[in-house]
């Protein structure tokens, strides 16, 4: 039973392989799209044809293999830039994944530090303030609280209201004149939540601070526009929006990145090198050191094709009812209890509960039992467990490919959990 | 796959009634461990007289194996000697690390053999061991801190 949807699920659904597979004689329902979404057969079918008809280092060699594969990446840079918005195409940094793109912003801060005449925007001390919320992904919490241990500025946040949302009472006094930077996280992994931006990158442009998004539960799942969100920098990662890993993105505003000193240094990030001194490349390449993943962008370009294709407006209505259903089914569940946003409204298809005396962990094997593949634990997000005063949940994420037929064989499976800890 | 394989009702026998839970004294020695993939901890005591293991206490959170685990460390080596004690971590950590293919000496191990299921699983085998790395970790640090018969210099 197919709720009315913008997207056409079933023949999507025929692109990924893999949700053809059976977990012992149950047909995979795959609820774990926040961790990592599976790949349709256009991506894998784009790295295959680029590996085996064009691989070659980039920038390098002047050979027909090494111009396809520059022209590939470079393809890729641009398709990605056009997807979220970006005025130009040298503002997307090719990554690893968020973590690293976020690393790569907080370690500009910290290298500023010890360098003479850096730009005095990313100079931090004592004194100096960098704010982030209590919601957030490992990811975009400890690269700050890190670079606030060895800086001497002071680490803080925006806290979280009992039900899930961000508590902007006291934005005015958490945000001032002394925040240099603040980076909060755009769809929340854990709770759900699809952060309200406006109000917040108002306010740290008020006081003069830099400010960024974790994006990447966002980009995968919504419309995001970075001249729109008016921000200085958003990260997101491959492998949650139908691409690969091993690829991430960093954008940024291309003056920031030009002001920004370097993370990672060695090959392609130069312009020359001496004995002594070197002097970097323009962004991106300055922040792209080492042979970039190649393959890994083609197939991120293959997923920004297949995203763009479905619409993001689409995706998204398409989650709306997805997160709506799963909220309605999920409360039919005796013990059960949402943590995070309990109304469809400013959230995404991602919900985490709580089963009254079962330990998600046990949960998730039960479930795996019936072929129901959710994600068990902190979702490196300790603090937001803190808030709600569990060490863990369940956490139920869906996608493009997500149905409400799989939402149906998740709530019996619940209820199988609860009869085998009864 | 077969979760009555997994969740035996030893074992959930063992998680809904734990024995010997909640920390006592005395104790010479005290480990505290996480598992940082799903947040469970666990904090134990032991506590040695005379090369025997008196008495193990704990504390902890955590899924159904991790707490029957525990319960069934506590009943195991409690009233052991250290020497006979280090036999079951031993003889249970190879269980554990079997795969599926071992059976355990239902002797020696006695409701412990009811994990032989959870070898299978290697995201569970963690969890299984939680308690029992806290048990070697405290005894290590029981032993340094009193004399034993086995030798092992008072600090």
């Amino acid at each position: 039973m197919e709720a009315a949807s913008k997207l056409d699920v079933e023949s999507i659904r025929a692109d990924f392989p893999i949700l053809r597979r059976k977990i012992g004689d149950k047909p995979l329902a795959y609820l774990d799209s926040a961790a990592t979404s599976q790949k349709p057969a256009q991506v894998t079918d784009a790295m295959r044809r680029f590996t085996d008809h064009s691989n070659a280092n980039i920038s390098r060699s002047v050979h027909t293999l090494a111009s396809e594969a520059t022209e590939a990446y470079e393809g890729a840079r641009a398709k990605v830039a056009d997807f979220i918005g970006a005025i130009s195409h040298d503002e997307v940094v090719f990554t690893k994944n968020s973590t690293e793109s976020i690393n790569l912003v907080a370690y500009a801060f910290q290298n500023a530090v010890a360098e003479r005449g850096a730009d005095p925007r990313f100079v931090l001390g004592p004194g100096d303030e960098v704010v982030v919320t209590e919601m957030e992904h490992h990811a975009n919490l400890v690269p700050w609280q890190q670079l606030c241990l060895r800086t001497g500025a002071t680490l803080r946040w925006i806290g979280i209201t009992d039900t899930g949302r961000l508590d902007l009472e006291h934005l005015d006094e958490v945000i001032n004149e002394r925040t240099k930077v603040v980076s909060f996280v755009h769809v929340a992994n854990l709770l759900g939540t699809v952060n309200p931006t406006s109000q917040i990158v108002a306010r740290a442009k008020e006081v003069g601070a830099l400010v960024g998004l974790d994006s990447s539960q966002a980009v995968p799942h919504l419309p995001v526009d970075v001249t729109e969100l008016g921000v200085d920098f958003i990260a997101f990662t491959g492998h949650k929006m139908l691409g690969p890993t091993g690829i991430g993105v960093l954008w940024a505003k291309a003056e920031l990145l030009d002001a920004m000193p370097p993370f990672l240094t060695g090959g392609s990030m130069i312009e020359t090198v001496t004995m002594e001194r070197t002097t970097f490349a323009k962004a991106p390449a300055k922040f792209e050191a080492g042979t970039p993943p190649v393959a890994e962008a083609v197939g991120l370009a293959a997923a920004v094709d297949y995203l763009a294709a479905l619409g993001m407006d689409n995706v998204r209505a398409h989650e709306k009812e997805l997160a709506a259903y799963m909220l309605e089914r999920l409360e039919t569940v005796d013990g059960l209890t949402v943590i995070g946003p309990r109304v469809p409204i400013g959230r995404g298809a991602t919900v985490s509960f709580e089963l009254d005396g079962v330990h998600p962990h046990d949960v998730g094997q039960v479930l795996d039992s019936e072929g129901v593949a959710v994600r068990v634990g902190h979702h490196c997000a300790k603090p937001t467990c803190v808030r709600f005063g569990v060490t863990a949940t369940t956490r139920a994420s869906g996608y493009v490919y997500t149905t409400t037929e799989e939402i149906d064989r998740l709530v019996s499976a619940l209820e199988q959990v609860r009869k085998v800890f009864a | 796959m077969n979760l009555d394989e997994l969740y035996q009702e030893v074992i959930l026998d063992h998680y809904k009634r734990p024995r010997g839970v909640g920390l006592r004294e005395p104790y010479e020695g005290e480990s505290h461990q996480v598992n940082p993939t799903c947040g469970d901890e666990i904090t134990l005591r032991v506590h040695v007289e005379g090369g025997t293991v008196a008495d193990v206490s704990y504390e902890n959170v955590g899924c159904s194996i991790s707490k029957a685990s525990a319960s069934v460390l506590y009943e195991l080596v409690k009233g052991a000697s250290v020497e006979d004690s280090l036999e079951r971590l031993g003889e249970f950590t190879e269980l554990m690390n079997s795969k599926g293919q071992g059976e355990g000496d239902e002797e020696t191990l006695e409701d412990a053999v009811a994990f032989a299921g959870v070898s299978k699983y290697p995201m569970r085998v963690k969890c299984a061991l939680l308690g029992w790395m806290a048990f070697k970790d405290a005894l290590v640090r029981a032993e340094a801190a009193v004399p034993t018969p086995g030798g092992g210099a008072e600090q």
